[in-house]
C-alpha cells in the first residue's frame, strides 16, 4: 500500500449562524492505515463532524473544506453526490450511535441489512438472505432466520447495535466509522459488542476510525489516538504512550478519571481557561 | 433613548412590570426579525385602524344608494366600483372592516376563555373530571362546526349576534383541548406542588397558575383560528345569516355581486379580497407568534 | 374555505408499522371500545340536533295546527306530538325514530327528509371524492417534494399555496373560477350536474352520475358531467391539496431529520429511495388520517361550494332549508352530515390505531 487508507489535510467545518460563520472542525490533519484509530473529545469538539465529513454527509448550510481528503488513492473532495453513493456503504461505512434512532422502524432488520449489500451489488435472493444470515451469526446472533424477520423496535439495544453492525459491515467497506457505538448501550452489553468490532475488524484488515468521548475505552482498542478540543487536535500519540501525553487538556483528561487504586479525595475539574482560544 | 433601550435589555429587572414590558419587547424584537410576521402585524393594526377610523378612511357613506351610478368599474372616484344599488364598493368594505372586528374580537373573547378554563380544570383535576369534560369537548370536535354553526344559527334566527354565539359556541372545544394538554404538561411539576403545599386552594391554583402559564399557547391558537372565524363568519353571511342587509357585512357582498360576476366583477372579488388579505395577516401574525412564543410546537427549523 | 379538521393526528417521530401480535381478546377489545366510542359520539350529535331542534323560537305545535286553533286542538295536537312528555322522554323518542330512519317531512319538498337526502346525497360524494384524489394525488407528492427541496423556490411556493389554501373563502374560489373557466374561457361546463338537455336521461341506479352514465354506455353524457364535475371538484381539490401538502411536509421535514435517513445514505442508497422508503414509508399512516380527516372537511366544504354550482347535493338542500327555515330539513341534513363527517373521523383514527399500535 502505496499511499495511506485515509489522508486528511487541514479540514475545516463550517456552520453558519446568527453571529457569523462558526468553525466547528479548525483545520485538522491527521492520516490513516489499516489500523485503528481513536479519536476522543466531549460533546462540541467536532468529532462526530470529522466522521460525517468523511463521508460527505455535511449538507448545506454546513460547509466542507480541507487542503487534502484522500481515499484510498481518491480524491474525496472531487467526487460527485453519485460518486460519494458508489463509495459509501461499499468502502466507507458508519456505524452510528443509537439504534432506537438509527434503524429504519418500518423496516424488519433483515430487510435493511440486505438494503446495505444490494445497494451495491446484483444478487440473488436467495443468495442476499444467505449473506444476511451469514452476517448475522457473524455479529453472535444465534438463530439469524428469526431475528432477521424482527423490526427494530422488537430488540433490544446491544442486539440492535449489532444489526448495525451487520449492517453497515456486510458490504465489506475498507474503512469503518464508529461514531460512539456504545454511548447509548447498557456497561454491561458494551464489552460485547466492542469485541465484535474488534474482531471483524481484525479479520477483515479494515481501518477504523472510533469516536468517542470516552478516552480509557479508546485507549483499550484502538492504536493510535487523536484527543480533539474544540475543532482542533490537540494531542496525537499511540494507545499505549496515552500517560506521557503532553497536552494540558489531555492530562487533565487523563487525572479525570478515577482509578481503582485511587487515593485522592477529590477528582480534579477541568480549568478550560488554559487552552481556550475562543 | 439609550436609556429605554438598556431598561429594555437589563438582565435582572427590578420590578414584576419591568420583566414584563423587558418580554414583551423582545417578543416584538423576534417578530420584527420576521418578515412574514412583521408584514401580517401591519395588516392586523391596518384592520384595526380603518375598523376605528372608518367613517375618515372611507370615501362615501356606505349605504347611500345612487341608482344612477350603479355597477361603476373601479375608478378614481370610486376605488373598488360601485355595486347593484350605487353604494361605494371601498367605503362598504371598509366599513364591513367593522363588522368584521366585531365577530372575530367577540368570538375570541366569548370562545377562549371558556375553552381555556374548561381545558385547565379538566387537565388539572383529572380523573371522572377529565374524562367528563373531555368527553363532551371530544364529541363537539368530532362534529362539522360549519354544519353545527349552521344549524344553530338556523334555529336562533339570522343576525349577526347569533352568527358571533353560533361560531363561539363550535369553536371554544379547540382551545380546552389545547389548555387541557399544556395543563397536564406542569400539573404534576414542583412548582405547582409547592404552591399547594403552602395551602393554595384548586381555584387559586388554577386561577393564578395554571391559566396564566396557557396564556400563550392560547394567544398562538387564537390568533392562527381568527382566519377560519373570518371564513365562517363570511360564509354564514354568503347563505345570507350572518350580518343582514344592508350592513355591509363581506360575505354577504360576495353574495349580491354573485348576480353579476360575469360583467360587473368587483362587486364580488373585491370583499374577497379583504378577507384573503385579514385572514393572510393573521396567519402570518399567528405562525410567527408561534415561533416566538411556542418554538416546540409546529416547524422545526 | 378552511374546512380543516381541527384535530391534528399526532405527528412524526418513529412510526411503526407492526405485524399484530397478540391479537384476539385485545382485538375484540379494542373494536368494542371503539363501537362504545362512535356511539357516543353519535349520540352526543342525536343530543345537539335534538336541543338545537328544541331552540327553535317557532312553536312546533303551532306549526302544525296553525294558530287559529282553539286551545282543545292545541292540547290534544300537543299530547299527540309527545311535547308534554319530559325532555329526557322526549330525546328517547326522537333517537328512535332517527334510527328508523324517520327524519320528518320536509317543508320545503313536501316529501320525507330521509327520501330527500338519499336523493341529493350522491350529487355531493361525487364532487367530494373527486376531490379528495384531486387532494391526495397532487398534495402528497407536493409536500415530500417541498420538504426534500427545503428553503428552494419550489418549496416556498408550495407553502404560498398551502397558506391560501387556508386563507380563501370556497365560495368566493368557486365563484371566481366559474366567471373564469366557465364564462371567459369556455373550458368547462357551467352551473349543474348536466347540460339542460341531458338532465334526466339517465336512470340514476348509483346516483353517481359518472359511474351510472357508463352503466348505461352513453359516453356523450358521461362527458358532460365530467366537463360539469371538473370545476367544483377541482376547487374542493385545492383547498384539500393545500392541507395535505402542508402537513405532509411537517411530516416529512420531522422524519427528514431521523437518524435512520442519515443512516441510509451512509449505506449509499439513492436520494429517491431515501426520500420514499425511508423517509415518507413512517408517515404513511398519519397521512392516512389526514387525507381522512380531509376527505371529511370537504363533504362540510361543499355546503358553500353547492351554492354557487347549483349542484343539487346535501349542501345546496341545507343551504335552502337554512333559508326557508325548514327545520326538519335542516336538522336531517345536519345529522347525516355530521355522522358522515364523525364516521369518517372515527375510521381514520380506528385505522391509524390499528396499524400502528405503539402509537399510543
Amino acid at each position: 500500500m502505496s499511499h495511506p487508507l485515509l489522508a486528511v489535510e487541514n479540514l475545516r467545518v463550517t456552520f453558519p449562524t446568527s453571529r457569523g460563520p462558526m468553525d466547528v472542525v479548525r483545520g485538522i490533519s491527521f492520516s490513516l492505515g489499516r489500523e485503528r484509530l481513536g479519536i476522543v473529545g466531549e460533546s462540541g469538539s467536532g468529532k462526530s463532524m470529522t466522521g460525517r465529513s468523511i463521508l460527505k454527509l455535511i449538507r448545506s448550510p454546513g460547509t466542507v473544506t480541507a487542503d487534502r481528503l484522500d481515499f484510498d488513492g481518491i480524491d474525496l473532495l472531487k467526487q460527485t453526490e453519485k460518486a460519494m453513493r458508489a463509495i459509501r456503504g461499499a468502502r466507507i461505512s458508519m456505524v452510528m450511535q443509537d439504534p432506537k434512532f438509527s434503524l429504519n422502524p418500518v423496516m424488519t432488520v433483515g430487510e435493511q441489512i440486505a438494503e446495505a449489500l444490494i445497494t451495491h451489488q446484483r444478487l440473488a435472493r436467495r443468495e442476499v438472505r444467505e449473506r444476511v444470515h451469514a452476517m448475522l451469526e457473524s455479529v453472535r446472533i444465534s438463530d439469524p432466520q428469526r431475528v432477521a424477520k424482527l423490526y427494530p423496535h422488537e430488540v433490544s439495544g446491544g442486539m440492535g447495535q449489532r444489526v448495525m453492525i451487520a449492517m453497515m459491515l456486510i458490504p465489506e467497506p475498507d474503512l469503518l466509522i464508529a461514531d460512539e457505538p456504545t454511548s447509548a448501550l447498557d456497561v454491561s452489553v458494551q464489552a460485547q459488542v466492542l469485541d465484535i468490532i474488534d474482531d471483524l475488524v481484525r479479520r477483515k484488515g479494515m481501518g477504523l476510525i472510533f469516536i468517542s468521548h470516552d478516552l480509557n475505552l479508546v485507549s483499550s482498542y484502538c492504536d493510535r489516538i487523536l484527543v480533539m478540543n474544540s475543532g482542533r487536535v490537540v494531542e496525537e500519540c499511540k494507545a499505549g504512550e496515552l500517560r506521557g501525553a503532553t497536552h494540558p487538556y489531555t492530562r487533565a483528561l487523563i487525572s479525570a478519571v478515577p482509578r481503582l487504586n485511587e487515593t485522592r479525595d477529590e477528582l480534579p475539574v477541568l480549568d478550560r481557561s488554559a487552552w481556550a482560544d475562543q | 433613548m439609550a436609556n429605554v433601550q438598556s431598561w429594555l435589555t437589563d438582565d435582572s429587572p427590578d420590578s414584576r412590570l419591568q420583566a414584563r414590558l423587558i418580554r414583551l419587547y423582545r417578543i416584538s424584537g423576534a417578530l420584527a426579525r420576521n418578515p412574514l410576521a412583521a408584514v401580517g402585524a401591519v395588516i392586523i393594526l391596518m384592520l384595526i385602524l380603518t375598523a376605528i377610523f372608518a367613517p375618515i378612511v372611507a370615501t362615501h357613506d356606505p349605504l347611500l344608494q345612487d341608482l344612477t351610478k350603479r355597477l361603476l368599474r373601479p375608478s378614481s372616484a370610486h376605488w373598488m366600483g360601485t355595486d347593484e344599488l350605487g353604494r361605494d364598493i371601498w367605503s362598504r368594505v371598509v366599513f364591513g372592516a367593522r363588522i368584521t372586528l366585531v365577530i372575530v374580537v367577540l368570538v375570541a373573547v366569548l370562545a377562549a376563555p371558556a375553552g381555556l378554563l374548561i381545558g385547565a380544570v379538566a387537565g388539572y383535576f383529572g380523573g371522572w373530571v377529565d374524562r367528563l369534560l373531555m368527553g363532551i369537548t371530544d364529541i363537539f370536535l368530532s362534529m362539522p362546526k360549519l354544519i353545527l354553526a349552521l344549524a344553530l344559527v338556523a334555529a336562533l334566527g339570522p343576525g349577526i349576534e347569533n352568527a358571533i354565539i353560533a361560531i363561539a359556541i363550535t369553536s371554544w372545544p379547540g382551545y380546552a383541548r389545547i389548555s387541557r394538554a399544556e395543563t397536564m404538561t406542569f400539573r404534576n411539576s414542583e412548582f405547582i406542588a409547592a404552591i399547594r403545599l403552602q395551602g393554595a386552594s384548586a381555584f387559586r391554583v388554577i386561577l393564578g397558575h395554571v391559566l396564566p402559564l396557557c396564556t400563550s399557547s392560547m394567544i398562538v391558537r387564537v390568533t392562527l383560528d381568527m382566519a377560519g372565524i373570518i371564513l365562517t363568519a363570511a360564509g354564514l353571511g354568503f347563505i345570507g345569516l350572518g350580518a343582514q342587509p344592508p350592513l355591509p357585512e363581506w360575505g354577504a357582498m360576495i353574495a349580491r355581486g354573485r348576480s353579476f360576476i360575469l360583467d360587473q366583477w368587483w362587486v364580488a372579488t373585491m370583499p374577497g379580497f379583504a378577507i384573503i388579505a385579514v385572514s393572510l395577516g393573521f396567519c402570518f401574525l399567528g405562525d410567527g407568534l408561534r415561533d416566538v412564543l411556542d418554538p416546540k410546537s409546529g416547524e422545526n427549523h | 374555505m378552511a374546512f380543516e379538521p381541527d384535530t391534528v393526528p399526532i405527528a412524526a417521530g418513529a412510526f411503526k408499522i407492526m405485524p399484530d401480535s397478540g391479537r384476539g381478546l385485545r382485538f375484540l377489545g379494542g373494536v368494542a371500545g371503539f363501537a362504545i366510542s362512535v356511539a357516543i359520539t353519535f349520540l352526543g350529535l342525536l343530543a345537539i340536533t335534538f336541543f338545537i331542534g328544541r331552540v327553535v323560537p317557532i312553536d312546533p305545535v303551532l306549526a302544525v295546527v296553525g294558530d287559529r286553533a282553539p286551545k282543545a286542538v292545541y292540547e290534544a295536537a300537543r299530547i299527540e306530538m309527545g311535547l308534554d312528555k319530559p325532555a329526557i322522554v322526549q330525546f328517547v323518542r326522537y333517537v328512535g325514530s332517527v334510527l328508523s330512519g324517520e327524519l320528518g317531512t320536509s317543508v320545503s319538498t313536501g316529501r320525507p327528509v330521509l327520501e330527500d337526502l338519499k336523493r341529493v346525497f350522491p350529487a355531493t360524494l361525487e364532487m367530494a371524492t373527486l376531490g379528495i384524489i384531486i387532494g391526495v394525488f397532487l398534495g402528497v407528492p407536493m409536500g415530500v417534494y417541498a420538504a426534500s427541496q427545503r428553503g428552494s423556490l419550489v418549496d416556498q411556493v408550495i407553502r404560498v399555496i398551502g397558506l391560501f389554501g387556508y386563507a380563501i373563502p370556497a365560495f368566493w374560489l368557486g365563484l371566481v373560477g366559474l366567471a373564469l373557466f366557465y364564462a371567459q374561457l369556455q373550458w368547462v361546463g357551467g352551473p349543474g350536474r348536466l347540460d339542460i338537455f341531458y338532465d334526466g336521461l339517465v336512470e340514476p341506479v348509483t346516483g353517481l352520475l359518472l359511474v351510472d352514465a357508463v352503466l348505461v354506455g352513453e359516453k356523450d353524457i358521461f362527458f358532460n358531467a365530467v366537463s360539469h364535475l371538473v370545476l367544483p371538484a377541482s376547487v374542493l381539490g385545492f383547498f384539500s391539496l393545500a392541507y395535505i401538502a402542508r402537513m405532509t411536509r411537517s411530516f416529512m421535514l420531522d422524519q427528514l431529520a431521523q437518524e435512520y435517513v442519515t443512516t441510509a445514505r451512509v449505506k449509499g442508497v439513492s436520494e429517491r429511495l431515501v426520500i420514499w422508503r425511508h423517509a415518507f414509508r413512517p408517515i404513511l399512516v398519519p397521512l392516512i388520517t389526514v387525507c381522512g380527516l380531509s376527505y371529511a372537511g370537504l363533504l362540510e366544504g361543499s355546503v358553500m361550494i353547492e351554492t354557487i354550482f347549483s349542484w343539487p347535493g346535501i349542501g345546496n338542500y341545507l343551504t335552502v332549508a337554512l333559508l326557508n327555515a325548514d327545520m326538519s330539513a335542516v336538522l336531517g341534513a345536519t345529522l347525516v352530515i355530521g355522522a358522515v363527517f364523525i364516521g369518517i373521523n372515527k375510521i381514520s383514527d380506528a385505522l391509524y390505531r390499528f396499524l400502528d399500535p405503539r402509537a399510543r
